[in-house]
């Protein structure tokens, strides 16, 4: 037993340093890594590039190289309710709680998902909105639901008309065979905290590479200082709120002063 | 300009905004009233969440109030003592409400309930102020002397205990009324974003026989003070005050009612009640069509717990 630990480790060694030698990679980078909110926020866009690192002992790629880029922003857990007619008037009656769900999620692709991947692969990596593990809370356990479920459907459409569930298929471009940009939409409701993007590589229907970045959205500044201390200290905050109405009324009265 | 709201998480035009302050400001300036009944919704109806919108217009009206007690208080045309007793309801009526909307968000009715309390206490109250307006046009239009109900009558909550003299407005009632109207004032205030100038002055006038030379004034006094503590509870509990948009509402708020209340001077008594009765009866009616049509979206979706 002790002689086979060796060997072992020589083994897994070799099957793990493989790929490094015989495949491609894949290099990425983001235009920045940070996202301020400040009081002129209205959204914006994020450029992320980079570069296949061919390797030439790797077999030819006579179908060209595909990339699908997934962000997910900080999880959230919320709750979706339907209304229905009650006595004549619209009422929220059921709900379902969407659990550690991703607050913010892009699926950006160089082609359609179905036309790089089978829908077997898709599935395994979640590639795609559709195919996006969206846990619900159902009794003590969470699980997530058949793909039409109504609530499922509602939520996924809540989040888009939002522009924080993005899907687009052409938004990876390729400028040369190994040369990809592809920009990623931050709307201007997008919540603060890390967003992860993991971008893999595929090429013939098989994943070949694949790569990870990140970035923050943050509050910066004034906006930042505001919704911080209204979170953090209550009452100065509301103190102060209540203090700076009753500036303004006092000015008012003074400015417009007539007897 | 688009400039980015740090509570409400979303960017809003700051002319749209003021501009809304201002003709909100005017209407108030004009009756003598906060016009929270106005700005909530259209606040709503700008895309701001019901409880941001709630708890925000609170400071708004403390601010616009406050202007007016100042004016009011150099012309000694307010009741402190009356005011007093109506906030110490008032407080209680405040925390109540404020706990009852914190309640109310997590069972997820509560953009039910301030759309039920509107149309309900707007179409009541509207109805009743148009009604007794056109009468009031009409017996003057005819000649007869305008009714006046004051001094002499008695209702049976004049025979309740703990009486009190109040001097200002030279009434003697029980505090039990006063700090009935109080609670109720804070209560709705606190839910509805509505300083309740519209409700309180009325009720003063009918109910405690208020003169009418110190009922605004000290309306609008127990106004600014649940209103400040609105802010304050609501700031405290759940974190919704969006002090930029406060301070945009209420500079806009407090120029529009100095015009307005040069608008105001012009008119007549009963013409102005019978506008602002078709005002509050409209947006009455306004949440009625909403409740009642089909949503555009049957389903919302509202966070739990996340980033901010």
């Amino acid at each position: 037993m002790r002689g086979g630990g060796p060997a072992i480790l020589v083994a897994a060694l070799t099957l793990a340093a493989t790929p490094a030698t015989a495949a491609d990679r894949l290099v990425s980078s983001l235009s920045s890594h940070i996202v301020k909110i400040t009081p002129s926020f209205t959204g914006t866009e994020l450029v992320l590039f980079g570069i296949v690192d061919r390797d030439a002992e790797a077999p030819p790629r006579r179908g060209g190289f595909d990339i699908v880029a997934t962000v997910k922003g900080p999880p959230e857990t919320l709750v979706v309710r339907r209304k229905e007619r009650v006595v004549g008037i619209w009422v929220n009656t059921e709900s379902r709680t969407f659990v550690q769900v991703p607050s913010y999620l892009a699926t950006l692709s160089s082609r359609p998902i179905e036309a790089i991947v089978s829908l077997d692969v898709a599935r395994r990596l979640q590639l795609g909105l559709r195919r996006t593990l969206l846990p619900q809370q159902i009794g003590p356990d969470t699980a997530d639901v058949v793909r039409d479920d109504p609530f499922r459907s509602a939520f996924l459409r809540l989040k888009d008309a939002r522009k924080l569930y993005v899907e687009e298929k052409d938004a990876v471009t390729f400028q040369t065979p190994i040369l990809y940009s592809a920009t990623i939409p931050v709307p201007a409701g997008a919540p603060t905290g890390t967003y992860n993007v993991d971008l893999k590589l595929f090429a013939d229907g098989a994943l070949v590479a694949s790569s990870t970045e990140a970035f923050d959205v943050i509050k910066f500044g004034f906006e930042q200082f505001v919704a911080q201390s209204a979170v953090d200290h209550g009452l100065l905050y509301g103190l102060a709120t209540a203090a700076m109405a009753l500036m303004t009324g006092w000015l008012a009265s003074v400015m417009f002063r007539r007897d | 300009m688009e400039i980015y709201l740090p509570i409400a998480g979303m960017p809003v035009n700051i002319f749209v905004v003021f501009a809304m302050g201002l003709a909100v400001g005017f209407i108030s300036g004009m009756f003598g009233i906060g016009g929270g009944f106005l700005m909530t919704p259209l606040l709503i109806f700008l895309g701001i969440g019901p409880a941001v919108a709630v708890a925000t217009v609170s400071s708004h009206i403390a601010a616009s109030s406050f202007s007016g007690v100042i004016t009011y208080w150099r012309r000694r045309a307010l009741d402190l003592q009356l005011a007093a007793m109506l906030l110490l309801g008032g407080f209680v009526g405040t925390a109540a409400g404020v706990w009852l909307f914190t309640y109310l968000r997590t069972l997820g009715q509560l953009d039910l309930t301030i759309s039920l309390s509107y149309v309900i206490l707007l179409g009541s109250v509207g109805g009743l102020m148009v009604i007794e307006s056109v009468r009031a046009i009409l017996r003057a239009r005819s000649g007869k002397p305008i009714e006046i109900r004051r001094g002499g009558t008695h209702t049976w909550f004049h025979g309740l205990p703990l009486k009190l003299r109040f001097k200002q407005s030279r009434i003697y009632v029980s505090t039990i009324p006063v700090w009935t109207i109080g609670f109720l004032m804070g209560f709705i205030g606190a839910i509805m974003g509505i300083g309740g100038g519209f409700l309180l002055v009325p009720m003063l006038i009918y109910f405690l026989r208020v003169p009418t030379n110190v009922v605004i004034g000290t309306s609008m006094l127990l106004t600014l003070v649940t209103m400040a503590t609105a802010t304050i509870l609501h700031s405290v509990t759940n974190h919704l005050v969006d002090a930029i948009l406060a301070l945009i509402l209420m500079v806009g708020g407090v120029m529009g009612a100095q015009f307005g209340a040069r608008a105001g001077a012009r008119m007549r008594g009963e013409r102005l009640r019978l506008l602002l009765g078709v005002l509050v009866l409209a947006v009455g009616v306004r949440f009625f069509v909403d409740l009642v049509l089909p949503p555009e979206d049957l389903y919302s979706i509202r966070m739990l717990e996340g980033p901010q």
